[in-house]
């Protein structure tokens, strides 16, 4: 068999976290609306209503665009894309063709052997969706409320060369989204839908051959075994002598099969003209100079900046840029704290990930601040409390919103570092347990745990680890 | 007094002082009406009998309902010393394209004959919200394609009150007859290529399409979205004044409405013309046709009296002291019909998509299994002829293989248009005229079926009006006189963007010139035997 290289191009459906819709005032979001219940005429294509553009989906589109590194067009069209289908009211849907609003970018995706693939942009654009459609009972039936969501249309080059550098694609892209506060990004709810272009070539062409186009590919899984199945098909045809045509596939996630939907011979005529009901969307030299400006630091130039300012391993530096608030969180823990920021990075990759788990929270949503956690692990540092006293209170202080120190000092949890106090209490377990003195003494040494873990259970946690083990020695060895 | 006789001026003044009521000028509207207007436009007309012939037939739809309780709001308003608005109690009718809340608004197409709009226009809106009265909703061409009224699903089709065997003109031929005939004071029509001035000019009355822009077309249902202009029809250029200064301004609900401050139109009127340049063009003097086969241009010279009414209304206005400057070029006029052609067909067949049978509007009572087949049925048994054939015309020009030869070669003559117009309105210019005197129309009125059914020739009637469209400039139509048959004659006067100001005070102006002109006294047919008083 000859070696083959399989060639991906990724198109994606974005949809913008806008309050509205993008040329009505209906709500963005009808997640939880019964179908029909978020609709108006403009939506709805009733005739007579024009389209009014929302701002804050132009915004959010212009700052994706600086985010894929795009130049963003200082005057960029609307047109209409003609077609009829039930679930596109006005039988034409609003969106941008030639002079879209980002043109061009890239995405520099890492990959697991440490390389870097270069995937680049070829346009991003501002539409509106359609509605859903669905058969029942032999019926159709159409569901509006979805029509005029604000989406960005975003279309990468053939640059990736596997299922897996899709998946890892559409991982960078969601974790972008969320970072830049443009899209929740969440899949299952179809805010971010892929549609993806798989075609095959022998290893070291430069041809690009027929592509098939496999639709619905609607979560990071299906992406990838879909473009596995895909390429599998493509080379076995290709390899018993047959020849791939270019056609639509449906991906079905639960049966893990590609389903054809029909042949692509000849590409719809959308008939593409400017939209006559919209003014030309104009930013000026500023407000792109004022998007490029306010848009925060990237998720992979902060992973990095992680591995090399706080020395932290590449695996740590992801976890803690999965995502905005808690990389922000991290960074405002190590300033807050005088010690080594690798030490940061533990507590928050142990103890308070499994919390924001438990809880369903996002870093910024927590009680317990960045001041908080770094003053509880100083405390641990200082001796002041010990490590496991320093885990209950991380809860302790997200349950009351109380400051640290003023748990420790209302619940008594400092450590006891009261000698003769401890001493009293160590020579009270001694005296209950002779047995396992007579047996200590007698050489078995390793009891010494056990006396630790009854003095500890005794103190209620409060007794210094290492002054017990100093005692308890002195104590056993006196005899 | 007959009440109908009122400008609509007069009516809000009687109005205001209390001489007569709303709910009277509703009374008389109606009556006056009943006694010209004949059946209403429907689906299924029926034979009509000769009497019928001889009708208006303006209306589509009465609102008396609606009028009456408009009437009683400004009467109650009245009483309460209340500021009942620039229109109070002057009496209506709306093109049937443009929606009005609760009631049937058809376009006059069957595919959505039973479409009941949750909206008002946002014309309509300011109108009533000024006091005027909707009398109800007027005939049109089907979805305002022609220029006869003859293609409306609605017939019996208006007929021109003038001489009821000819056609009032379209698209806005529902509103030009139904001012001429006395029925209202004013309507508001559409103007896309020449549906106000083309109707007003056949039916002798005064119609104005502002400036792009200026009149928001919320509500009005999309012939070419890029062209569309709502407008007033109305008998005198002061009542154009008075409907348009209602109407116009920014609505923030139409991206492309113009947010310019609105002129006080009414106060234009005061001044006269003098030294005021007015340019008269060869280019409008003939209409060009392109051959079929070779594409080359022949042209036609346009009815003799009408051309003659143009250089008449310019001696006048010479008399009155302003400055005619002849000879002024606009080489592009001629191909003005060939890329309307293109231009209003691609967005039209785009603006009709929407009418598919699945959501509102007509849906074929045949059992089809196939969704492909409720579209293709729906459409074929809701649109008329004339729709069809411009989503035919329309998909063709601008589809792949044929939109850089066609649509896009189209929307760079309509910039040359426009360029001619720069040129002759540059204050800078060699020209610098504050208004072109053209005719509106290359004929008078023709009659019944005369030209119907030639889809091309029925289009050549718009190409003197069709360039300010193409433009975006204002362009008046005015009253010039009456052929040898008796039918008016209409000149037009264009102005640069939004100096609806200017044309509308050399068209006042000219009013007052010719005030006394025999012609000026001769009255419709319709209205003959009726006592003036």
């Amino acid at each position: 068999m000859k070696d083959y290289e399989v060639i991906i191009g990724l198109e994606t459906h974005i949809q913008l976290n806008t309050e509205t819709k993008i040329f009505c005032s209906c709500k963005a979001d009808s997640w939880e609306a019964d179908p029909n219940t978020n609709i108006c005429p403009v939506c709805s294509g009733l005739p007579g209503v024009l389209p009014v553009l929302n701002a804050e989906a132009v915004r959010k589109g212009a700052i994706l665009a600086a985010a894929m590194h795009a130049h963003i067009n200082p005057k960029s069209y609307f047109d209409r894309k003609n077609y009829f289908y039930p679930d596109l009211p006005k039988g034409y849907q609003i969106s941008q063709f030639d002079e879209p609003i980002g043109k061009g970018g890239y995405m520099d995706l890492p990959m697991e052997n440490g390389e870097t693939r270069h995937v680049r942009i070829h346009n991003l654009h501002l539409e509106e969706d359609a509605g859903k459609t669905k058969t029942e009972h032999g019926m159709r039936l159409l569901d509006y409320n979805r029509c005029g969501v604000p989406l960005v249309e975003m279309v990468t080059e053939p640059d990736l060369r596997s299922g897996d550098e899709a998946a890892q694609y559409l991982i960078r892209l969601r974790q972008l989204l969320r970072w830049i506060g443009v899209s929740e990004a969440d899949m299952e709810r179809g805010h971010l839908r892929c549609d993806a272009n798989v075609s095959i070539r022998e290893r070291g062409s430069t041809i690009l051959n027929t592509k098939t186009e496999i639709k619905n590919v609607n979560s990071i899984e299906s992406v990838r075994q879909a473009i596995g199945e895909e390429a599998k098909r493509q080379i076995e045809l290709v390899e018993s002598g047959g020849k791939v045509e270019s056609f639509t596939l449906d991906w079905d996630a639960d049966s893990g099969k590609l389903k054809k939907m029909r042949s692509k011979e000849t590409e719809a005529d959308y008939r593409y003209f400017r939209e006559p009901d919209l003014l030309p969307v104009v930013l000026t030299p500023e407000e792109i100079a004022q998007i490029q400006a306010g848009l925060p630091e990237l998720p992979l130039a902060r992973r990095e900046r992680f591995e090399k300012d706080y020395q932290l391993s590449g695996y740590d530096a992801e976890i803690l840029t999965s995502e905005r608030s808690l990389s922000d969180y991290y960074e405002n823990a190590v300033k807050a704290y005088a010690g080594e920021a690798k030490a940061v990075a533990n507590w928050m990759m142990n103890d308070l990930s499994r919390m924001l788990n438990d809880l369903g929270k996002n870093a910024d949503e927590l009680n317990l601040k960045p001041d908080d956690l770094a003053e509880i692990i100083t405390m641990v540092d200082q001796g002041k409390i010990n490590a496991a006293t320093g885990k209950n209170l991380l809860k302790k202080v997200e349950e009351s919103g109380k400051s640290p120190a003023k748990i420790v000092e209302e619940e008594n949890l400092g450590l006891i570092d009261d000698s003769d106090a401890l001493r009293t209490q160590i020579e009270a377990i001694l005296a209950s347990a002779p047995d396992e003195v007579a047996n200590f003494r007698a050489g078995k040494e390793s009891l010494l745990g056990w006396f630790v873990g009854q003095v500890m259970r005794s103190s209620g946690g409060k007794a210094d680890p290492k002054r017990t083990r100093e005692i308890l020695l002195d104590l056993l060895r006196k005899e | 007094m007959n009440l109908t006789q009122l400008s609509a001026f007069e009516t809000a003044q009687k109005i205001r002082s209390g001489e007569v009521k709303a709910i009277e000028i509703v009374q008389s509207a109606l009556a006056q009406i009943k006694k010209v207007d004949g059946v209403s436009g429907s689906l299924e007309p029926g034979l009509l009998s000769p009497e019928e012939e001889k009708k208006v037939h303006a209306f589509i739809q009465l609102t008396e309902d609606l009028a009456i309780r408009q009437a009683e709001k400004v009467d109650w308003m009245i009483a309460n010393g209340e500021e009942p608005g620039l229109l109070a109690g002057v009496p209506l009718s709306v093109k049937d394209i443009f929606c009005v809340e609760g009631t049937n608004t058809t376009a006059a197409s069957k595919i959505i004959a039973n479409f009941v709009p949750p909206y008002t226009a946002t014309a309509v809106e300011r109108l009533t919200a000024a006091g005027a009265l909707v009398l109800g909703k007027v005939n049109l061409d089907e979805f305002t394609f022609g220029s006869s009224n003859e293609s409306s699903a609605f017939q019996p089709a208006t007929n021109n009150p003038w001489q009821t065997e000819y056609v009032p003109g379209g698209s806005s031929g529902g509103s030009a007859a139904s001012v001429a005939a006395q029925e209202v004071a004013l309507s508001l029509g559409t103007d896309t290529g020449g549906s106000i001035r083309q109707p007003a000019a056949f039916c002798g009355v005064v119609g104005m399409k502002p400036s792009y822009g200026r009149v928001s077309r919320l509500g009005l249902i999309a012939f070419a979205s890029s062209l569309d202009c709502p407008g007033p029809v109305a008998r005198d250029v002061r009542d154009a004044a008075l409907m348009l200064q209602v109407m116009a301004g920014n609505d923030p609900k139409d991206s492309t409405s113009s947010t310019k401050p609105v002129d006080n139109y009414l106060a234009a009127l005061e001044q006269d013309v003098k030294g005021l340049r007015i340019g008269l063009s060869p280019d409008y003097e003939a209409l060009y046709y392109p051959d079929m086969e070779s594409g080359e241009l022949y042209s036609q010279p346009i009815q003799k009296e009408v051309h003659d009414a143009v250089l008449q209304a310019a001696e006048w206005l010479a008399k009155a002291g302003a400055e005619i400057i002849e000879n002024v070029p606009l080489p592009n006029t001629r191909y003005g019909i060939p890329t309307y052609f293109v231009i209003s067909r691609v967005e039209a067949a785009s603006n009709l998509h929407r009418f598919d049978g699945v959501k509102y509007g007509y849906r074929t009572p045949e059992d089809v299994g196939d969704l492909i087949e409720l579209y293709r049925r729906s459409r074929a048994e809701g649109f008329g002829l004339e729709p069809k054939l411009r989503i035919l015309m329309g998909m063709y020009v601008s589809a792949a293989e044929h939109a850089s030869a066609y649509y896009q070669k189209a929307l760079k003559v309509r910039s040359m248009i426009r360029n001619d117009f720069d040129q002759v309105f540059d204050p800078h210019g060699e020209h610098q005229l504050d208004a072109l005197l053209t005719p509106t129309t290359a004929t008078t009125a023709f009659k019944r079926k005369a030209v119907y059914g030639n889809s091309v020739l029925m289009q050549y009637s718009d190409q003197m009006t069709v360039t300010s469209n193409h433009a975006g400039v204002p362009a008046l139509t005015l009253p010039g006189g009456l052929d040898e048959n008796g039918l008016p004659i209409g000149i037009q006067l264009i102005g640069n963007d939004f100096r609806e100001d200017m044309i509308l005070r050399i068209g006042n102006a000219y009013e007052q010139i010719t005030a006394d002109e025999a012609w000026r006294k001769v009255r419709p047919q319709v209205l003959q035997g009726e006592v003036i008083a």
